[in-house]
């Protein structure tokens, strides 16, 4: 049983559209061990959602993954056919989506749609399911979790259905869960508390987990490691702590300057000049080079390769030289 | 619950109201209620006696009162062709209307449904695309022409069945149906099949575009990362989701069946409530077309009114007692 | 600092430049079957207006038809030398021409119905949509009211109020159908209602009669008229169906209905073409007026790129 549970190379996923096929995603690389959690970062319209679809392949036309490996504890999720890739997901490899409100079948019962989950991978009677599933409610700290069972999406409020989705999720102890920004649909508060939570269950279950979200506060909190995204690609990746301490890439720099608790009371908050591209329109060369302070002559001409520096990666010509940004 | 269906029976109450006044001001107070109700044929002293009896020389609210109570007896005056009281004349015929009705509804659902499952969920293929363009004969045909060339088809050209008229009756509680006869089914199945046709285009389209909506649903996404078997996410999320609006259009269709039912009885020589209606307006008997309107006006109301409660039932997200918008 | 998106000097083009299949067919499909349709109605049109010129002969001068003709198979002999190229009916009366004249009157009430139908709707729900309050709450229960029946029993019922004749059956029919355009048009102008044109105009006193028609009516009309477009096949239909059963236009003047109604009674001993041929001359034009009105539809609905 190895150490490394999911290595992704050069995972590209485009949008057929009548002028042409776009990559949302353009070249992903990042490994993931057993029990450790990834922070993925970035803008709307980075691409940050599509991959996390796209490891398991759940993305639908127009879109279409064109290119990569994506191997999963030995085997490459990319070269399984549909079936092989249903016994995988809910099972090793689980999701929670942003809006669970849209995500639970509104006329299903919660009961119903947990032990579906259990049910579709192995032979369990409705009796051990219903068990299991009250059992990961409690777990996720939901009160009278036994009357919860025969309740309707509805009757929930957004905390408590996020909540699910993570028993949801658990449910298979699956090896991996790809959470892509469960708690932006959520007040602050309540973040919080699903923050804890998830930390928990992989803590305990050593899971492994991708937390998607384009709040790098979140991350820092919660993740042992952050893959910062940019137009379809990664730009920096490494240890939360050395990547928030000594950004290396100047787009992950902006982000941490514009972060509200960073900035004085009083002083004008920080922001990255220009706005994101959008699919159609990302400049060549290096993707952010229209709104970096540093670009040079280079930058226009070749998007930059990965530099490694120990544990941490990055694409720049022009990296931020090793002092620490005041946090 | 209760106060739904109390608030509900309140509106049908109105409903019917205004047909009885639409109906009672087209008949009585338009043109001469004389003409209209008493028979060519009535003596002077007869003409004087109905005159008389339905009040038509009183002011005309009054007469409308009469009328009104007059309609909660159940007399709606007499027909003229056949001279026994109007109602019973179509509460006659209503098995035989009903018969065609409820056949027609079961082929919808029975074809329709599945048909438009398949279409939706092989929408981008050729059968998909094959079986949406077919439906839409379904619906733009005139109806009297599909039965028209269901008759030729089976009964003149392949001889297979007859071409019109009712079949064999077996008396259940009191009831003549043909549904117990092989005779019966027989002459049943062609009226049946012309009446549903266009109910069976219009149920596929909806059940089809409700497929299709359903699938982009991100519970449908979700349902696929918990790996949950395609069969089964067709089955339990996305067949749950859209029986709705078609369980609500199915109920809805009732009521239109029983009024196309006209066109497909007078096509068959079908002796229900239509082909009834139908000989009433022209023989210009007008009382049993007067009752006719009111009969049909209470089924519709009744269907609606249990429509609502079923979809209640169906979507636990409607609240009963929403603010009337 | 006002963020503006700073031209890139250069952007990286797509994957693929071969879109995906599906989109150049779905495209491509869309233009023969208007054209074919477009087609397909213009000569029908021109079919209808020549008729009178054309047809071998008038089936209506009781003078021309000989009864000793009546029958008669598709293609046999005319006494004066020509054919029933369809066959006569059991008057003796030449199909060809007795459908000539059917098309005209079927499609005469078509449009009349729908001219009318949508003149009168578009008012009333422009009304509404203007005025509001009490008046758009009366005018929409009304609406609602007709709506709820099933149009074939309106129709029925008010035919027989009214008897018989061509004037009658276009009112009915205009009476069943109104209301439809009222809704639409209401709920289009409900949402222009609020746009600065409008307000503009009333600032500048324009009387409200004013600013309704000649403001409001001209940006509401989309909607309108592609409706309009798939009615006319249904008023036609439903005309032809209160024909066949008896209650629509007088003998005197056959539609397409009466024609297949007349010629119910010999299907079953195989005179087949008393009865078919009108039929077939009216589905030809339900499914082309239909087919253009659904690529309409498509064409103008904003979901379609």
């Amino acid at each position: 049983m190895t150490e490394e549970l999911l290595k992704v190379r050069g995972l590209r996923t485009a949008f057929h559209t009548e002028a042409g096929a776009w990559p949302a995603v353009d070249g992903v690389d990042f490994t993931l061990r057993r029990g450790e959690i990834l922070g993925l970062v970035g803008e709307s319209g980075s691409g940050k959602s599509v991959t996390g679809f796209s490891l398991v392949g759940l993305i639908d036309a127009p879109g279409e993954v064109v290119a990569g490996e994506v191997i999963f504890d030995g085997t490459d999720l990319r070269q399984l056919d549909e079936e092989g890739l249903r016994q995988l997901r809910g099972n090793r490899i689980a999701m929670i989506f942003q809006d669970p409100l849209m995500t639970l079948n509104p006329v299903l019962r919660i009961g119903e749609q947990m032990m579906e989950a259990i049910q579709t991978h192995a032979k369990v009677s409705n009796a051990e399911a219903r068990t299991r599933c009250r059992e990961a409610l409690e777990k996720v700290g939901i009160a009278s979790a036994e009357s919860r069972l025969d309740s309707y999406p509805h009757e929930f409020s957004g905390g408590m259905r996020q909540r699910v989705a993570i028993a949801i999720a658990m449910l298979n102890n699956p090896d991996l869960i790809i959470a892509d920004e469960p708690t932006t649909a959520l007040d602050v508060t309540i973040q919080g508390q699903i923050l804890y939570r998830m930390q928990e269950v992989c803590r305990t279950l050593n899971t492994a987990l991708i937390w998607i979200t384009h709040d790098l506060g979140v991350v820092a909190e919660l993740a042992d490691r952050v893959a910062v995204m940019y137009a379809g690609r990664i730009v920096e990746t490494g240890p939360v702590s050395e990547i928030l301490s000594a950004p290396r890439h100047p787009y992950t720099q902006g982000l941490l300057q514009s972060m509200p608790g960073i900035a004085q009371p009083g002083a004008r908050l920080q922001q990255i000049k220009g706005m994101a591209p959008s699919l159609t329109k990302r400049p060549s060369g290096c993707a952010f080079r229209p709104r970096c302070p540093n670009a040079i002559a280079r930058c226009a001409e070749q998007a930059p390769d990965i530099t490694t520096e120990g544990s941490r990666s990055y694409r720049c010509y022009v990296p931020i030289a090793r002092e620490s940004v005041p946090v | 619950m209760a106060l739904f269906i109390l608030r509900r029976l309140i509106q049908s109450l109105f409903v019917l109201i205004a047909v009885s006044v639409v109906v009672f001001f087209a008949v009585y107070a338009v043109g001469d209620p004389i003409e209209l109700l008493v028979s060519p044929e009535a003596s002077m002293a007869d003409r004087q006696a109905m005159i008389a009896r339905l009040g038509l020389d009183l002011p005309v609210w009054q007469q409308y009162m009469s009328f009104l109570w007059r309609a909660l007896h159940g007399d709606l005056g007499n027909s003229f062709v056949h001279g026994i009281p109007a109602i019973s004349l179509i509460v006659q015929r209503i098995p035989a209307t009903f018969e065609l009705v409820v056949v027609a509804i079961f082929l919808t659902c029975a074809i329709g449904i599945p048909l438009g499952l398949v279409a939706g969920l092989y929408r981008d293929e050729p059968l998909g695309r094959g079986i949406m363009a077919t439906s839409i004969l379904g619906f733009s045909l005139p109806g009297f022409w599909q039965g028209m060339m269901l008759i030729l088809l089976f009964a003149v050209w392949l001889g297979l069945l007859p071409a019109s008229g009712r079949g064999e009756t077996v008396n259940v509680l009191g009831v003549p149906l043909s549904f117990f006869t092989a005779d019966g089914w027989s002459h049943m199945i062609l009226p049946a099949i012309n009446l549903a046709l266009a109910n069976i285009a219009l149920v596929l389209r909806l059940t089809a575009s409700g497929v299709v909506e359903a699938r982009s649903q991100d519970y449908v996404k979700f349902a696929r990362a918990k790996g949950v078997k395609p069969g089964r996410i067709v089955r339990r999320h996305i067949l749950r989701n859209i029986l709705i609006p078609v369980v609500t259009v199915v109920g809805m269709e009732f009521g239109s069946l029983i009024a196309y039912s006209t066109i497909t009885e007078s096509v068959f020589a079908w002796p229900g409530m239509g082909k009834l209606l139908i000989d009433s307006v022209y023989q210009l008997d007008r009382p049993v077309v007067v009752a006719y309107v009111m009969l049909v006006t209470l089924i519709f109301v009744l269907i609606n009114l249990v429509v609502d409660v079923l979809y209640a039932v169906l979507d636990p997200r409607v609240q009963l007692l929403a603010p009337a918008n | 600092m006002t963020p503006t998106d700073p031209e890139p000097t250069g952007t990286i083009g797509p994957l693929t430049d071969t879109p995906r299949r599906v989109a150049i067919l779905k495209k491509l499909r869309r233009r023969p079957t208007v054209r074919g349709s477009v087609i397909a109605l213009l000569i029908l049109i021109v079919v209808v207006m020549v008729a009178p010129y054309f047809a071998p002969q008038n089936p209506y001068d009781l003078a021309n038809l000989n009864l000793l003709d009546g029958r008669l198979a598709p293609r046999s002999p005319m006494m004066d030398g020509g054919t029933y190229w369809l066959g006569t009916d059991d008057q003796g009366r030449d199909m060809l021409s007795a459908i000539l004249y059917g098309l005209r009157i079927s499609v005469m009430v078509g449009l009349t119905t729908v001219a009318l139908a949508t003149t009168i709707g578009s008012l009333v729900g422009l009304v509404a949509a203007y005025v509001g309050g009490f008046v758009d709450a009366m005018l929409m229960r009304l609406v609602d009211f007709i709506l709820g029946f099933p149009t074939i029993l309106v129709a029925l019922v008010l035919l027989s109020m009214l008897g018989r004749g061509i004037d009658k059956v276009i009112l009915a029919l205009v009476i069943v159908q109104w209301a439809h355009y009222a809704r639409i048009m209401r709920s289009r102008a409900l949402q222009e209602r609020h746009k600065e044109y409008v307000e503009a105009a009333a600032n500048l006193g324009f009387p409200a009669w004013r600013i309704m028609l000649f403001h409001l009516l001209p940006n509401c009309l989309g909607p309108v008229m592609v409706f309009a477009t798939i009615q006319i096949a249904a008023a036609i239909v439903l005309e032809a169906t209160l024909s066949f059963l008896g209650v629509g236009v007088p003998v005197t003047e056959p539609s397409l209905g009466l024609l297949i109604a007349n010629g119910f009674q010999y299907l079953l001993s195989g005179d087949y073409w008393i009865s078919m041929f009108p039929g077939l001359a009216l589905l030809l034009l339900i499914l082309t007026i239909n087919i253009l009105g659904d690529r309409l539809r498509e064409s103008l609905d904003p979901r379609h790129a």
